[in-house]
């Protein structure tokens, strides 16, 4: 036996160990989704059995959810909904996180750190306010409950912009200072074109936020009309309880978006991760 | 162009508990190409920031020209600035860096577009208009910020350690290149290095900073032969000068068998002082101090021997450095003798001053 075997051997075992840990856990991740697929394939009888693949493979399931829902007008409202209080949100964070990263005034720290201290407060603890805030505002069951709370930003977006306009030199600032930029277009024509990643990352987490959001516009939103994704697949579910393959079939649809929207911003998501230190 | 007058200019940071700058007192002629320098912290830095007006003066004022800046906004002063770390907008193509300040201040396109050309062919980066930042190297940078400051053309050129990202030959050949182009422009030009060599050989005069106090600004040959402290004595030319502690007898100072006779002004010191000498001034010879030689360093042209000098008086044993023809130095371990060349030593007292 040459060296060259003794040395090549245990890594290939290390390695044949590590893939197959590997593809164990991508497995057990993709499993679930493997299974809606294959529900929303699958025939009323054949749905609740254990098997993967359907037998007859039932496309007719896609068909019928359009059937049964206003699938168009809901996917509308969801993406204007998600669309609005995302450009909201990169918008307002970003000048927030402009202002709490760059410029110098009085009790800027503590005012973030108190800011930043809303996100301890749950979701559960603010709702009601918030309902009836909107009731008198005159907003439930308008397009505008869906858009107006979460449009001024949030203050983890806030803390993430923050975090990216740190990490620019301050040069660059200093440059556009004596190129004659006013603290506007410093914000608006230096920064936010070069925190690009951050920008990314705030957009689709806001996206994927607002598109499966259930309970605010369950509280919201009657009218089907203007009613999102989310809701007219629950409201389904009521009403057709037993049919569970059109409902698997309503979810993929839905799911579909999301990953398009992260398939697109891919690159620039995992580099703005990277570079935001959110991952880890 | 203009002048730039620092009076009496002081940056205190708050919390610090002596000023960045104190009471600093220079004036930079029209058209003239001065260079400060000094280690780091000395205040160099926050000096050419002041002119910038990204440092507020706390006391005393700052003129360009004949117009008082202390209190005007960075964009109103018509400096332009080269950083260190050049500061390029990322997203934006080499042209668009270069004529960003135009556009911030409404110029017609076809002029931004004229005076980026005559910039990019003064640089040499025609072909690299259209790239970005990222796409160039380290001299393409420093060329593109240098590119940025000239298409303004500003009353000044503020240039913050701007070769300080290069390789040691780039640096050599972008030195004389930026000494070539601020003679062309005549812009008066403000420039902070750390590195003497690029002072002396940059600069119509060299201002030198210690602990945020100016110390000398001469022309770089005055402040290599009359340094008005040890300091600059010891900062300016490389190896550093050889700063020796002797003792005085009667009216000289003795280096080995050899003496230094005192000049006349200070000839009633007694007691011991600081003798300077540059490694250049010690001529090999057959008196004079003994040297054991430690390591000797071949540059080619020349070698630096250094070593200790033994066979002083009261025992002493200090450094020296003395340089010697690159052809057949003497080697490592071995002892030669030193000469002083005559009329080129320099008194000290303990205090740094120089004695006349």
């Amino acid at each position: 036996m040459g060296l060259a075997d003794r040395v090549i051997k245990p890594s290939i075992l290390r390695g044949f160990a590590l893939y197959t840990a590997l593809a164990g856990i991508a497995w057990c991740a993709l499993f679930p989704i493997l299974w809606a697929v294959s529900g929303s394939l699958k025939n009323e009888g054949e749905v609740t059995m254990p098997t993967l693949f359907p037998s007859h493979p039932q496309w007719s399931n896609y068909r019928e959810v359009f059937a049964v829902m206003p699938f168009w007008r809901m996917f509308f409202n969801s993406v204007l909904y998600a669309g609005c209080v995302s450009i909201g949100q990169v918008f307002f964070c970003s000048l927030a996180g402009y202002a709490f990263a760059r410029l110098r005034f009085r009790g800027r720290d503590t005012l973030f750190v108190l800011y930043l201290g809303t996100l301890m407060v749950p979701l559960t603890v603010t709702v009601i306010p918030q309902f009836i805030l909107m009731r008198i505002a005159g907003l439930t069951d308008t397009p505008w409950a869906m858009i107006v709370p979460g449009l001024f930003g949030s203050a983890f977006g806030t803390y993430l912009m923050r975090q990216f306009f740190q990490t620019i030199p301050a040069e660059l600032e200093e440059a556009a200072i004596l190129d004659g930029c006013s603290p506007w277009q410093i914000y608006w024509r230096i920064l936010l074109p070069h925190a690009k990643p951050a920008v990314m990352v705030l957009a689709v987490l806001t996206w994927f936020n607002v598109w499966n959001d259930f309970l605010w516009p369950l509280l919201m939103i009657q009218r089907g009309s203007i009613a999102t994704l989310t809701l007219g697949l629950v409201r389904m579910q009521g009403e057709y309880v037993a049919r569970w393959p059109v409902l698997m079939a309503a979810s993929m649809l839905i799911l579909l978006p999301l990953l398009l929207v992260y398939a697109v911003a891919q690159r620039a998501f995992i580099r703005g991760i990277a570079v935001t230190g959110l991952g880890g | 162009m203009a002048s730039v007058t620092f009076d009496q200019a002081t940056r205190r940071y708050p919390g610090a508990d002596r000023p960045a700058v104190d009471c600093l007192d220079l004036a930079v002629g029209d058209g003239e190409f001065v260079v400060l320098v000094g280690p780091s912290g000395c205040g160099k830095t926050t000096s050419l920031r002041m002119v910038a007006g990204l440092e507020t003066v706390d006391a005393g004022c700052i003129r360009i020209g004949a117009r008082d800046v202390t209190d005007v906004e960075p964009k109103d002063r018509d400096v332009a600035m080269v950083f260190q770390n050049y500061a390029l907008y990322p997203h934006m193509t080499v042209a668009q860096n270069m004529g960003f300040a135009l556009k911030i201040a409404g110029t017609p396109k076809a002029e931004i577009h004229a005076r980026v050309l005559d910039a990019a062919r003064l640089l040499d980066l025609q072909a690299y208009l259209d790239r970005k930042p990222k796409d160039l190297s380290g001299g393409q940078r420093q060329r593109v910020a240098m590119g940025r400051a000239i298409v303004r053309h500003p009353q000044v050129f503020l240039m913050d350690e701007p070769l300080s990202n290069l390789d040691a030959k780039l640096r050599v050949q972008t030195r004389n290149q930026i000494a070539g182009l601020q003679e062309r422009l005549g812009t008066t030009t403000i420039y902070v290095t750390h590195d003497q060599v690029e002072a002396m050989t940059m600069g119509d005069r060299v201002a030198v900073l210690r602990d945020g106090v100016l110390q000398q600004c001469a022309a770089p040959r005055e402040l290599y032969r009359n340094p008005i402290n040890m300091f600059v004595a010891e900062f300016i030319g490389s190896p550093a000068m050889n700063l020796l502690t002797l003792p005085v007898v009667d009216h000289s100072v003795a280096l080995g068998d050899w003496r230094i006779p005192l000049p006349h002004a200070i000839t009633a010191t007694t007691g011991e002082l600081v003798v300077g000498i540059r490694p250049e001034h010690l001529d090999i010879g057959g008196s004079g101090v003994e040297m054991h030689i430690d390591v000797v360093e071949e540059l080619g042209a020349d070698a630096y021997l250094y070593g200790r000098i033994t066979g002083v008086d009261n025992a002493l044993t200090q450094s020296i450095v003395a340089r010697t023809d690159g052809h057949d130095p003497p080697p490592r371990g071995s002892r030669v003798r030193l000469q002083p060349q005559p009329g080129h030593v320099h008194f000290f007292a303990f205090d740094g001053r120089r004695l006349p």
